[in-house]
């Protein structure tokens, strides 16, 4: 190859470099993430030797009765729920930070939390349906309606003139606040058993996972994934501004309010499960950025993988913190989270927003 | 072959109509067509109405050609952007939309070459944030030949770059223009640099096109006085270019508040061409 051919092609090769890079950093948070999975299988009460784990998932039919009941069916579903929605969580993150191009953009930091919370608590105090049909789903339903009536509110201010990114996180406050005076209001006019139930649940905890909860939370990420896989491009074009994007011929109007739709479903399933936990959605995104930068076809893979991988080594985190007590693990991954995000932010040479 | 005719073109902005009736002649392929004039003329509207962005009255004729997704394709005028995503990214992306997820060598050899062409293939790897305006421009101006379009519309394509770049972009899209037969509309606001590159002038003044025809006619003594409020002339140098000598700003001309709304009449003849 001559000098001239190899600039020529300078660019595609550092492409081709950058790409398989990333995709290296995803095959290693894969990995990191089994192993985080089955160390969460391996602790709690009892703790197992990581190998014992391994074989048991690998093979259930060899190991002892014991281990298989405690592995799967007492763990496993607490340890895929944290898998399954720290991934919904941490997509809608990343998802509302890409179309209202805001870095502070979360389920949480929106309203959109505390919109499901309030929904989901109108069910466990008053057994109100918003949807009178399903009524075995009462709270994931309440929970959705709620949450995509203020994704939608969210939506169509965020398409007003003269509306800002700061004026959305303004809403998004008054928002926040809002639903936590209603939630307060529910609490404070709810029995002492709602009560009680109501409160575990604001703070966000995985104990009281099931295989149905797991099946559903992981049904809807299977089914938002590819939705938002075919609009990669569209999705990334809309980071370069709205004059680009629709340059480019994306819709960017139709794509806002179909990702928007989508990210409430993400956003409302987790919450009505597992209560609020607040700090995946905004966090994730940004360490997947991070690592692979806004290319979505490896942003969102990386979102779902790293919104995963935190809550699924903060499950781990809260069963060890204080031996023999489970913590809500909505308080570990702000007291933890936090300042280790603090810490990736201020030693990350490169510029993640 | 694809041609280019307007045919009473018009789109509002809000509630104000910011373009009214333009009507051209038919615009040849090979051919680049400077639209002139001040600062929101409507230059930007009539761009993305004629691209299909924004809706409005008239029909915009490509002759025997059908519009497809790339056919025409308007580079806005830039604005930065904080994505994480390198330059060579950038214009993968403008390439792919609306195919599919996998990058072809193919694709990634088109847009090698132009890279180099546009001369930023060492800009390939920075990230978008880190690029100056100049820079951008030249990376907008890849995203928008990456598409391959048959028509290009380009929305003050030098207005961040040196002299140099300048007159090195224009004189690479007049050469683009008639190498890859096509048409390029390009805004812009330095006269001279319409003079030497562009073939023909599109003058617009308060949403209309008040003037329409070969540079050497369109831009001129008049042009300068009712379309820009500046008294000037245009001489003819040695070399046989020509060149415009300003003697400054009309007193209290200044119709930098355009769009009222009112329609207003034409005050440059129009060329018989456009009529």
């Amino acid at each position: 190859m001559t000098t001239h051919q190899l600039t020529n092609e300078a660019g595609s090769v550092h492409y081709k470099a950058r790409s398989l890079r990333r995709f290296m950093i995803l095959l290693a948070m894969g990995g990191a993430l089994f192993l985080s999975f089955a160390i969460d299988l391996a602790t709690g009460p009892a703790n197992y030797p990581l190998t014992d784990v391994i074989a048991t998932l690998l093979n259930p039919g060899a190991a002892s009765d014991q281990l298989r009941v405690v592995i799967w069916e007492i763990r496993m579903p607490v340890a895929l729920m944290a898998l399954t929605v720290g991934a919904a969580l941490s997509t809608a993150g990343a998802q509302m930070q890409t179309i209202l191009a805001n870095p502070l953009a979360s389920p949480f930091t929106l309203g959109i939390s505390a919109a499901a919370g309030f929904g989901a608590a109108l069910a466990l105090v008053f057994g109100v349906a918003l949807l009178p049909a399903f009524v075995n789903f009462i709270i994931p339903i309440n929970a959705f309606i709620m949450a995509m009536g203020t994704a939608l509110i969210i939506h169509f201010f965020s398409r007003l003139r003269g509306v800002t990114v700061e004026t959305i996180v303004l809403l998004g406050i008054a928002l926040v606040f809002t639903f936590n005076a209603l939630l307060a209001l529910l609490q404070y006019l709810a029995s002492e058993q709602a009560l009680a139930a109501v409160v575990f649940w604001t703070m966000g905890s995985l104990v009281k996972a099931t295989w149905t909860k797991v099946g559903v939370t992981a049904a809807v990420v299977v089914i938002a994934l590819p939705l938002f896989a075919r609009q990669a491009w569209a999705l990334t074009a809309l980071r370069l501004g709205d004059a680009k994007a629709e340059s480019f011929g994306v819709n960017v109007q139709g794509l806002r309010l179909r990702t928007m739709l989508i990210v409430s479903l993400l956003a409302a399933i987790p919450v009505s499960f597992v209560g609020t936990i607040g700090f995946i959605g905004l966090v994730g995104p940004h360490i997947a950025r991070m690592l692979v930068g806004e290319d979505q076809r490896f942003f969102l893979p990386a979102s779902v993988l790293c919104g995963a991988l935190i809550l699924s080594a903060t499950s781990v985190l809260s069963k060890l913190l204080i031996p023999g007590a489970i913590l809500p693990i909505g308080v570990i991954t702000a007291l933890v989270g936090v300042p280790f995000f603090f810490s990736l932010i201020f030693t990350s040479r490169r510029k993640s927003w | 072959m694809v041609t280019l005719r307007l045919n009473d073109i018009g789109t509002r902005y809000g509630k104000v109509q910011v373009v009214t009736g333009v009507t051209t002649p038919v615009i040849h392929p090979g051919s680049v067509t400077a639209v002139i004039g001040p600062n929101a003329a409507g230059k930007s509207s009539l761009f993305k109405r004629v691209a299909g962005l924004a809706r409005g009255t008239g029909t915009v004729d490509l002759g025997t050609a059908t519009k497809q997704r790339n056919t025409i394709c308007y580079m806005p005028q830039d604005t930065g952007s904080t994505a994480v995503l390198s330059v060579y990214e950038s214009v993968i992306l403008a390439a792919k939309q609306g195919s599919s997820l996998r990058v072809r060598a193919d694709e990634l050899a088109h847009i090698d070459g132009i890279l180099n062409a546009l001369r930023i293939s060492d800009l390939a790897g920075r990230n978008l944030g880190e690029l100056s305006g100049g820079q951008r421009q030249l990376v907008a101006i890849a995203q928008t030949l990456v598409r391959d379009p048959k028509i290009l519309l380009m929305d003050e394509p030098t207005s961040a770059l040196d002299l140099h770049r300048q007159m090195e972009v224009l004189s690479f899209m007049r050469d683009v223009a008639k190498r890859q037969n096509i048409i390029v509309l390009i805004a812009i606001h330095d006269l001279n640099h319409a003079l030497q590159y562009c073939d023909q002038a599109m003058a617009i003044l308060d949403g209309r096109m008040v003037a329409y025809g070969p540079c050497s006619e369109v831009i001129d003594q008049n042009l300068l006085r009712d379309v820009y409020q500046v008294d000037g002339h245009v001489e003819v140098n040695s070399l046989g270019h020509r060149h415009i000598v300003l003697r400054g700003p009309r007193d209290g001309a200044h119709s930098g508040a355009a769009n009222t709304g009112k329609p207003t009449e034409p005050r440059v003849e129009m060329p018989k061409a456009a009529q």
